[in-house]
């Protein structure tokens, strides 16, 4: 176990009223394994991934919930009990626990070189001389793929391309020896192709390095080649959690079946598509009972429509559904 | 594609009324360059960037036509040339607009503006696409103002037998489009387009800045239209499940040129252009058990700096030394095109096999 996220509820406050971004969310990412938390916008699957790293800002607040990080050497350690501006949480934050983000041209400086930031990182947070530094960086930026590295270096982020700017991403996030790396959509902003190599890229580096990785994707495509683990987001909930081929091949909740029934390619045959009716409501406007039940065609009166949303129940060994249905919605098997 | 090049200008009065063997559109040599200029006083013009490239490609009414390709690759400009939102450099664009054949390359800009109505735009963003100041009900009949085709309540009437094709409710139209969601602002893009009944519509990445439970409701609704309508797509996407759902004939793009063109499952069950093969194995399938095999190198050629030869050469896995100095043509295949020296010296090896199995494709 690498990371564990117990009940945790983030929110923002804003004029029309709390809303709750993260409403109760437990999961574990597992040493060196994959975890793809996967949804649509508003799913909160990023306001999560920013909880984790205490990256929420005004109006937002983590309200409740435990972030333990079990380091390689040390006792764990509740991310989220640590004081605001602690040296310890600087020390996670970079050192433990590294992020890639999807628009790498808005994570780098464009004012420094790519070398200068890649080294910032590096003397941060571990005891070398510049020397040493510039050495590191243009070790793992040759690593991530980018040719004649020392080149490099002296650019700037816009003389690269999206693709080679996600790899230099990539390197800063590596340099300090992360146990965890969250990474929030990082093949969205790209073509297909470097879509491709990025995630190539990204599982080699994982297995090399033992890394465990939080991945944070809309695309269903890049969850069934990257992840071992799946957590399905739904309004601010986990509604299916399990491992990939489980969640991929034998899903549960209506909104993972209905996902994975709709997406085009897959669908030979049929003019039509299967697609889930209506949109994802505001989360300020949240359904009563489980959040998915007016889009839902399982959905029943009286059991899926009030009360408290659907707890996440185990239905066979690490597999789990919040559908107060599930036994009575015949399971689907997709090869 | 020699013996087609003659076809005069106007051609409607020689042709018989059966129209539905004869193409919509016919793409012939189009080509769009943009010049590039040095920085400084004089502006000299120090290259040229060839988005669209001697692109040539035809067009059935009712059919779907998917662009496909990397970003930069052309598919934008090509399809904007087409629509003349930007003048093409050379080429032509032989439009069939009630049995009249007409050049939207070379037309002149007073001709053009009543053949706007026939070809129409979807854009990606429906939230930038939309003013964000006009109400739904001014959104979508403002075409019709503009070319003056109704007002008053014939006007609000189409307005809202549009909005109910698209499955909007009509008693929302004076809201604004904030108030709506992506999917549904997309929507109200369509109904825009689709209010003056055009046969022509570009979809320019349609539903890939949708929700995924959203994209496949509003690809249903594009196909629907189309049988109902008869519209006539040119289909852009990089989502290549979406291009494979709605296409009926796909062109992939490299650096500005088509480097294959065929039936879509063709195309999806065998691919012959190296690229095409890359491109489609780049999809990420959501099944664990179908691994990716991808294996390409590299990033799309810069439209400024062309490489000699096939344009594709440096990333090609089996680049040959006559792919660096000659461009090949795209050529008949079989039912396809293809330019690919690779491709055409396979199939004349195979077409001189005695086996009879090979000269089939």
């Amino acid at each position: 176990m690498l990371l564990e996220v117990r009940d945790l509820h983030t929110s923002f406050f804003t004029d029309e009223g709390e809303v709750r971004a993260v409403d109760g969310v437990s999961f574990v990412v597992r040493r060196g394994a994959v975890l793809a938390l996967v949804g649509e916008s508003g799913c909160g699957k990023s306001v999560t991934a920013y909880s984790i790293l205490r990256l929420i800002q005004e109006p937002g607040r983590i309200l409740s919930g435990q972030v333990i990080l079990h380091p390689r050497d040390g006792p764990p350690v509740d991310i989220l009990a640590l004081p605001a501006k602690s040296e310890r949480l600087y020390e996670i934050r970079g050192g433990h626990i590294a992020m890639v983000f999807q628009e790498p041209m808005s994570a780098l400086s464009p004012v420094h070189t790519i070398g200068s930031q890649i080294m910032e990182a590096i003397v941060l947070h571990r005891p070398v001389t510049k020397d040493r530094a510039w050495q590191i960086a243009v070790e793992m930026l040759a690593r991530v793929g980018i040719p004649n590295a020392c080149v490099r270096m002296r650019q700037y982020p816009h003389e690269l391309s999206g693709g080679m700017r996600q790899r230099v991403g990539i390197a800063m996030a590596l340099v300090c020896h992360p146990q965890l790396l969250i990474a929030d959509e990082p093949t969205t902003a790209v073509d297909v192709t470097i879509q491709a190599q990025i995630m190539i890229l990204l599982k080699q580096l994982q297995r090399e390095l033992g890394l465990g990785v939080l991945l944070i994707t809309h695309d269903l495509g890049v969850v069934g080649q990257m992840a071992h683990d799946v957590a399905v987001m739904y309004l601010g909930r986990i509604v299916e959690m399990g491992d990939v081929r489980t969640i991929m091949k034998t899903p549960r909740h209506p909104y993972t079946m209905g996902l994975l029934r709709s997406l085009p390619g897959l669908n030979l045959g049929s003019r039509r598509l299967p697609s889930i009716r209506g949109s994802v409501p505001p989360l300020s406007r949240l359904p009563r009972g489980c959040a998915f039940h007016p889009r839902c065609p399982h959905a029943r009166a009286g059991v899926c429509d009030s009360g408290l949303p659907p707890a996440l129940r185990p239905v066979r060994d690490a597999h789990f559904v919040a559908c107060a249905r599930v036994d009575e919605i015949p399971a689907e098997v997709r090869s | 594609m020699s013996d087609r090049t003659a076809v005069p200008q106007d051609a409607g009065a020689h042709d018989p009324p059966g129209r539905a063997s004869r193409p919509l559109l016919r793409v012939e040599r189009l080509c769009k360059f943009f010049p590039i200029f040095s920085r400084g006083f004089f502006r000299r013009q120090v290259g040229v960037i060839r988005a669209c490239n001697d692109v040539s490609f035809e067009l059935m009414p009712g059919q779907t036509l998917g662009l496909v390709g990397e970003s930069g690759s052309g598919k934008t400009t090509t399809a904007r040339a087409i629509l003349r939102a930007i003048r093409p450099t050379s080429g032509h664009v032989w439009f069939d607009v009630d049995g009249r054949i007409i050049d939207l390359a070379t037309v002149s800009d007073r001709q053009l503006k009543p053949l706007r109505q026939r070809m129409q735009m979807i854009f990606q963003d429906p939230i930038s696409s939309l003013n964000p100041r006009m109400t739904v009900a001014q959104i979508v009949g403002e075409p019709l103002r503009i070319h003056r085709l109704a007002s008053g309540s014939e006007l609000d009437e189409r307005v809202v037998e549009m909005l109910e094709k698209v499955g909007i409710r009509a008693e929302l139209r004076n809201r604004y489009p904030h108030a709506f969601s992506g999917g549904q602002r997309q929507r109200i893009g369509i109904a825009r387009a689709l209010i003056m009944r055009p046969s022509l519509v570009v979809c320019d990445e349609p539903v890939s800045a949708l929700d995924m439970s959203v994209q496949a409701q509003v690809i249903n609704l594009l196909s629907d239209l189309q049988d109902e309508l008869g519209l006539t797509y040119i289909f852009i996407a990089h989502d290549l499940g979406v291009v494979r759902h709605i296409c009926d004939r796909v062109a992939v793009m490299y650096a500005g040129r088509i480097v294959e063109l065929a039936d879509t499952d063709e195309l999806f069950e065998s691919p012959k252009h190296p690229y095409t093969k890359a491109l489609l194995s780049a999809v990420p399938h959501p099944d664990p058990d179908i691994p990716m095999k991808f294996d390409l190198a590299g990033e799309v050629a810069d439209l400024g700096n062309l490489p000699g030869g096939c344009a594709f050469h440096p990333r090609c896995p089996n680049c040959h030394d006559r792919c660096r100095i000659d461009r090949p043509e795209l050529l008949p295949s079989g039912s396809r095109l293809v330019a690919c020296h690779l491709h055409r010296a396979a199939q004349s090896r195979a077409d001189h096999e005695p086996t009879p199995a090979a000269g089939a494709g």
